[in-house]
């Protein structure tokens, strides 16, 4: 098998798989949020970033290659991490200690891992809705950061395609595919796929708010950095 | 003049006999956008039931279809009233004064049926300040031009009517050189190609060592092999004209004076890869250049030169449909302008594969910039020594360039690539030059301490785009005028883009109100050199340049927008709790 190297470790790759396929496989953990394994790579996170050859390129859309040489854990690797996750905290209101999501969100869990305590930049606090429509779910878009497996998830898995993108630029915000823009009139269901891929807070289950004491939620037993992606859920 | 009035959207059997027309005969959903384009011009707006009816013949649901409305800035929900007018907001728009004039008019047309806002540089720098009214562009905007405009939209005068004479678009060609100065597009070139073969003919294109003119620099012949190599179905050739760099008109001298030589170009490339489609992505800026285009194609095909049997070759038949762009700068990408042929958000896509693989409906693609077309008509005509006798060792022959700013002779000049900034600031008079722009808001802000430098590949590259800065101008408004481009057109797909370019454009305009700092300055420095490394595509990764080089070599142009206080971080108490005072104060908004 054709072969290159994360920070020095050899990794195995059947050829066509991408260098965050190849990790994983091989156990190894880059940092991400709009990766997940059962879906295409998409690449507009960026937290994935490596460095080959003395650039940046984020490891979910690059091909393996026989011989790379890929820089993952590495403090200045790190740095344009946080920086990268900076950006998202600031540009949305996420409001950690009083979030439902809190312990069991990427988000937070990967900004852990990457050292980011708390943001330098001024925050943006956009003005953002909630959808409290549905009977059994909540859609807080204050949240979004954008990564779109939701949309992926209806469209790919659920064939419905209940979630899009609209706007440009910082105008760009997650929408509900239905005739006056409502979870409720969407044919959304709870046992849909994308009910359960939401790596932030936006897509929330109603009804069992705080079940799990903070302290005692999947990050919070299992750092993202040491579990296998297929465990989510 | 296509655009008579605006039709009446409250009538939705109407509207839907009407869509249904301009989806005939296709009822195609790759061609969405351009039906939206159609619609737009018929109504002043998308209206609910044309959204309705387009969803129910395309097999795209509402929120797609909106989705791609909401993408580009032509297309809207809303209304835009009889006479949309947009001014065109380049900084060489707004060293003209375009400001004043726009608030003129403002007030001139109030209650009328009209909207009017700005919009990115049209491409009519050598000429502005300039608009567009329902698409179509007027040039030198003056006191004068502005109270006739005033007077025909007060009236109520369909567009139909208004004074040629305001729609006269001027080529401005100052300096020929061997390309300008050739003639080309009556088919020879096409009939060298076939005699030569296609190997001969790539061969010939490799030799004359020409690269792509759109910026990137790839080189042309490498592009046309790697596409022809990749197995197809189908091939195809695609012409970006989406000419959106701001300060870059090129293209569009290009098309109203050549076109034929560009065709002749496209339909050089069709027979080497063996392409029997082709487009023209024309940027929405230069629709008034659509119908010329469409005349010669139609010209061309009546000559045999398109079409079936091109030049009585049996097996070759290729034609080019003109795609319209609608107000998206990222469409310039080529991988988002490939997802707007198919009619959708024009988003960039993952890299590779790269279009000459996996192009336009995943076959592999030739995506190149117009003059880089026009530059293989003329070197299949001419030869390859012809070319690469100009030039430097890395990029040979000649370019144009289109010269705008504060300069006495703005418009298109030719040089041979190695020509030194000097020699051209020289050549268009300019007028005490502090520094030049080059390849537009996207890169380099020379100094006029370096201008020994030369237009190349090697040392300075750029996609056409040369505007002169006087020395009586403020960098900072350069920068400022930049930063609200970004922002406006990033597409917002990756984090550094979409939040970068936003806090790039706050912190201008904090300098811009005098409310800087220090630490702004290092928080700046942090978000640009981010971008650079860690974009999705070009938009991102070129946006910082122009910024980090005035921080970097002329530090001090910040120092008028610094905050008296000299603080690390500015704050204002007042915008600060203004939202608080707005529900806590006593009246009619209070709780």
């Amino acid at each position: 098998m054709p072969a290159f190297k994360i920070d020095d470790q050899e990794v195995e790759f059947i050829p066509g798989q991408s260098v965050m396929q190849a990790a994983l496989a091989a156990d190894i953990y880059i940092p991400h949020l709009c990766f997940h394994e059962d879906f295409k790579a998409h690449g507009s996170c960026r937290i994935c970033l490596v460095m080959q050859n003395g650039r940046y390129l984020s490891a979910c859309t690059i091909p393996a290659v026989e011989g790379m040489d890929i820089i993952n854990i590495r403090d200045d690797v790190q740095e344009q991490r946080k920086q990268l996750l900076e950006l998202l905290f600031i540009e949305g209101n996420h409001v950690c200690p009083s979030c439902e999501k809190s312990g069991s969100c990427s988000l937070q869990s990967v900004a852990e891992f990457c050292g980011l305590l708390s943001p330098s930049l001024p925050f943006m606090y956009p003005n953002r809705s909630v959808d409290a429509s549905h009977a059994d779910f909540l859609l807080d878009f204050n949240r979004c950061i954008l990564c779109e497996l939701c949309v992926r998830a209806s469209r790919d898995v659920d064939g419905k395609s209940v979630f899009g993108i609209s706007g440009r630029g910082s105008n760009a915000h997650l929408v509900v595919n239905s005739a006056d823009g409502k979870l409720v009139s969407s044919s959304f269901e709870k046992t849909d796929r994308a009910a359960s891929i939401c790596p932030v807070g936006v897509i929330l289950p109603k009804h069992r708010g705080f079940k799990v004491p903070i302290g005692k939620r999947e990050f919070d037993v299992t750092a993202i950095n040491e579990r296998r992606e297929n465990d989510a859920g | 003049m296509s655009t008579g009035s605006i039709l009446q959207a409250n009538d939705a059997s109407a509207i839907v006999n009407t869509v249904k027309q301009v989806m005939h005969p296709l009822f195609d959903q790759t061609y969405l956008l351009q039906y939206l384009i159609k619609i737009q011009a018929l109504y002043a707006c998308i209206p609910p039931a044309a959204i309705q009816t387009l969803h129910e013949k395309l097999a795209l649901t509402e929120a797609q279809i909106k989705s791609v409305i909401s993408f580009y800035s032509f297309l809207s929900i809303d209304y835009q009233g009889k006479y949309r007018i947009l001014f065109s907001d380049n900084i060489t728009d707004r060293m003209a004064g375009n400001q004043s004039l726009f608030h003129q008019l403002s007030e001139a047309i109030k209650g009328a049926d009209a909207s009017i806002d700005f919009t990115s540089c049209t491409g009519l720098c050598d000429q502005g300040p300039a608009m567009l009214v329902n698409g179509h562009a007027i040039n030198r905007l003056d006191t004068q031009r502005i109270n006739d405009i005033a007077q025909l939209v007060n009236n109520n005068e369909s567009l139909t009517n208004w004074p040629d004479n305001l729609f006269k678009i001027e080529d401005n060609i100052r300096r020929g050189d061997i390309q300008l100065n050739a003639r080309a597009g009556d088919g020879s070139g096409i009939k060298n190609a076939m005699n030569l073969g296609y190997q001969k003919t790539l061969q010939i294109l490799q030799n004359s060592g020409l690269r792509g003119r759109g910026g990137a620099g790839f080189t042309t012949a490498k592009k046309w092999q790697l596409c022809k190599q990749s197995e197809a179905v189908q091939r195809y050739v695609v012409c970006n004209a989406d000419e959106g760099e701001p300060g870059t008109f090129k293209d569009r001298v290009l098309f109203n004076s050549s076109a034929h030589s560009v065709i002749e170009g496209m339909t050089i490339c069709a027979y080497v890869i063996g392409a029997q489609k082709g487009f023209i992505y024309l940027r929405g800026e230069y629709l008034y250049l659509l119908e010329h285009l469409n005349d010669v194609l139609q010209r061309r095909r009546e000559a045999g030169l398109l079409g079936q049997k091109i030049l009585g070759k049996l097996n070759f038949k290729f034609d080019i449909e003109v795609h319209l762009g609608a107000g998206a700068y990222i469409c310039g990408e080529e991988s988002a302008l490939i997802e707007s042929l198919e009619g959708k958000r024009g988003m960039p896509r993952i890299r590779p594969p790269f279009p000459v693989t996996e192009g336009y409906k995943n076959q592999p693609t030739v995506v190149n910039n117009v003059e880089t077309f026009w530059s293989v008509s003329r070197i299949l005509l001419k030869g390859s020594n012809w070319f690469n006798k100009l030039g430097t060792k890395e990029s040979t022959g000649t370019r144009l360039l289109s010269i705008s700013g504060d300069c006495e002779r703005p418009g298109i000049y030719e040089y041979p690539f190695g020509v030194t900034l000097q020699k051209i600031v020289e050549d268009c008079g300019g007028i005490e030059t502090q520094a030049v722009q080059m390849a537009g808001a996207a890169g380099n802000t020379v100094l006029a301490r370096d201008f020994d430098h030369q237009v190349s590949f090697e040392d300075l590259s750029t996609g056409g785009s040369f505007i002169l800065i006087g020395g009586n101008r403020n960098l900072l408004d350069m920068l400022t005028n930049f930063a609200d481009f970004f922002k406006h057109e990033s597409c917002g797909f990756c984090t550094p883009c979409r939040v970068g370019t936003s806090l790039i454009a706050d912190t201008l305009h904090r300098f811009e109100k005098g409310q800087g700092c220090s630490g702004d300055l290092q928080h700046l420095k942090k978000v640009l050199k981010l971008m650079q490394k860690s974009s999705f595509c070009g938009l991102g990764s070129s946006a910082p340049t122009a910024f980090l080089n005035v921080l970097e070599n002329s530090p001090d142009v910040f120092d008028c927008g610094m905050s008296v206080e000299s603080a690390e971080i500015y704050f204002d108490l007042n915008a600060a709790t203004a939202e608080y005072k707005k529900i806590t104060e006593p009246g009619e908004k209070g709780i």
